[in-house]
């Protein structure tokens, strides 16, 4: 683990060179610590693969502070009781008529497509890190036999509610968006809804499983085509 | 309730607070005026809070008519300003009345204007905050840029005494600026060539540049890095991709991010580039974090200790 100075306000926390469920974990440990033990003096958080990025209130603190407080909320982290997050279940319409990547990733895998879907909804995800666009959640990790990189030519749109992938995480688009991501499905649940409280379905730590629907239950649950 | 109407929005009108903060979990970026040094001056000339919503006005163009007795001024980028057709200084508090037309020209020194209404726009926050952010459709009136016959409502207000900042302490904005930056991140991986060329050479302002990030052009600068899980960005920070350009990411960034970084361009340097346009000539200054805190706190003092002059 390693503290270094993102900017005059900034601290980021690096916890390993690669991303893992075991430094998820970690990661949401040390989120919890700081919240706790430092609230006086924290801005935000973002919490992302193996990294955590801590702004703080330069009006109460100063750097050296702040990291000597920093050190302090990071240690005992192996220790500390693990937070199984929260099972979410995911509706998806997977099909040919909203994921036109399905054939792609299926000839990548020399697998068919059915079993494409049949593997992305296999596992259970975790939600590694929030950003990109508001309610864009980075999932992984999905099974090397459906990962597949991004498109050499991003999409000028992509739907809300595309469920995509990318190398070998996942993701629902919260928004309509350009994006390069292959795409293999719609997932009819609002991922962001400023209107909503929460406004989010998921947070970073939470576990996620997709679950197949046909287009029939997609419209049913407020899916648009 | 009473207020503005627009007449003509402008390239670029925001309705801005100081912006989002503690919304990170959701993906939401901080927005926020890009100059918080003129947008400070133009809430503290009419005794607003200083978190009151203004309008930014980027490059000019903008026209509204009042609808309401109050007072307004204008800071930030020099714009020919008219109230009825007849030119007002900026950085000086007017009262305006029921019918009022205020016009804004195009900037001609520096690039962002901030309109401040007494008592500030009331505008209702969104995840705390009025900040309009274009990019997530979020704050200010429906997450957008100012329309054709938007309403901007306010309260009607009476200020006895009118101020204005003293021309010695306007900033000036120019067309260069050295950006103080404090190395962070993965500055290691720029070995001491890319380093020593990196705060060695001058860079343009390109004309891709926006509440996002400003893209520079100039010497190509590398990291030794080939790829790197996303993280966190924090305001200012600069961002080299494989084409080795330097974008310094500003209040609209995104939230996380997968270039490496060499270090973060402090705010009060943010804001100078805020102010310059495309062609502009840019050097860097590598600064110590301590250094950086201590000039956050002289400019906090200046800014304190800056009076303006009663009209």
């Amino acid at each position: 683990m390693k503290i270094e100075i993102a900017g005059q306000d900034a601290l980021i926390v690096y916890f390993a060179d690669a991303t893992s469920a075991s430094v998820s974990v970690r990661i949401q440990l040390a989120v919890g610590n700081i919240r706790s033990q430092m609230p006086d003096i924290i801005i935000d958080l973002v919490p992302s693969y193996a990294s955590l990025l801590i702004i703080f209130d330069i009006n109460q603190c100063d750097l050296f502070e702040a990291k000597s407080r920093l050190s302090k909320a990071l240690t005992n982290l192996d220790t500390g009781e693990s937070q199984a997050g929260e099972l979410i279940v995911l509706p998806v319409y997977y099909d040919l008529e909203c994921g036109p990547d399905l054939p792609v990733i299926a000839e990548r895998g020399k697998i068919s497509v059915d079993q494409v879907i049949e593997i992305h909804q296999q596992q259970e995800y975790r939600v590694y890190a929030i950003g990109f666009a508001p309610g864009f959640a980075y999932l992984g990790e999905v099974d090397e036999r459906i990962a597949a990189p991004r498109l050499a030519t991003p999409r000028m749109k992509v739907p809300r509610g595309a469920v995509a992938i990318a190398d070998r995480q996942t993701a629902v688009y919260p928004a309509p968006s350009p994006g390069g991501w292959n795409l293999i499905g719609l997932c009819p649940t609002r991922m962001f809804d400023p209107e909503k409280q929460p406004s989010m379905p998921v947070q970073v730590g939470d576990r996620i499983q997709f679950k197949a629907i046909d287009r029939e239950e997609f419209i049913s649950l407020g899916g648009e085509l | 309730m009473s207020g503005f109407r627009v007449k003509q929005p402008g390239l670029l009108t925001l309705i801005q607070d100081h912006g989002r903060f503690g919304a990170f979990n959701l993906g939401l970026t901080n927005g926020g005026p890009l100059d918080s040094l003129a947008f400070d001056w133009a809430n503290r000339l009419l005794g607003n809070d200083i978190n009151a919503s203004c309008l930014e006005v980027s490059f000019g163009g903008l026209c509204i008519e009042s609808k309401v007795e109050t007072s307004i001024v204008i800071t930030g980028a020099k714009m020919p300003c008219k109230i009825n057709g007849v030119e007002i200084n900026q950085w000086q508090t007017r009262a305006v009345s029921q019918g009022d037309t205020i016009e804004l020209g195009y900037a001609t020194d520096g690039t962002r204007a901030y309109l401040a209404v007494a008592g500030g726009f009331n505008i209702s926050p969104s995840f705390g905050s009025s900040a309009t952010v274009v990019r997530e459709k979020i704050g200010g009136l429906n997450g957008d840029k100012l329309q054709v016959d938007d309403h901007l409502p306010c309260l009607p207000s009476a200020i006895a005494q009118h101020y204005f900042l003293g021309d010695a302490d306007r900033p000036q904005y120019g067309e260069s600026a050295i950006l103080r930056l404090v190395l962070g991140y993965q500055h290691t991986a720029f070995d001491p060539t890319q380093q020593w060329r990196f705060f060695n050479s001058e860079y343009r302002v390109s004309d891709r540049c926006d509440r996002m990030g400003y893209r520079l052009e100039g010497e190509a600068v590398h990291s030794g890095m080939t790829g790197m899980l996303s993280e966190g960005i924090c305001h200012g920070a600069v961002q080299i991709p494989a084409d080795g350009q330097p974008i310094v990411l500003m209040n609209d960034r995104q939230t996380i991010g997968g270039y490496p970084k060499i270090g973060s361009v402090i705010p009060l340097d943010t804001a100078k580039l805020a102010q310059l346009s495309p062609g502009a000539t840019i050097q860097f200054e590598s600064i110590s974090p301590e250094y950086a805190h201590n000039l956050y706190w002289l400019e906090k003092s200046r800014f304190e200790r800056t009076q303006p002059v009663k009209c």
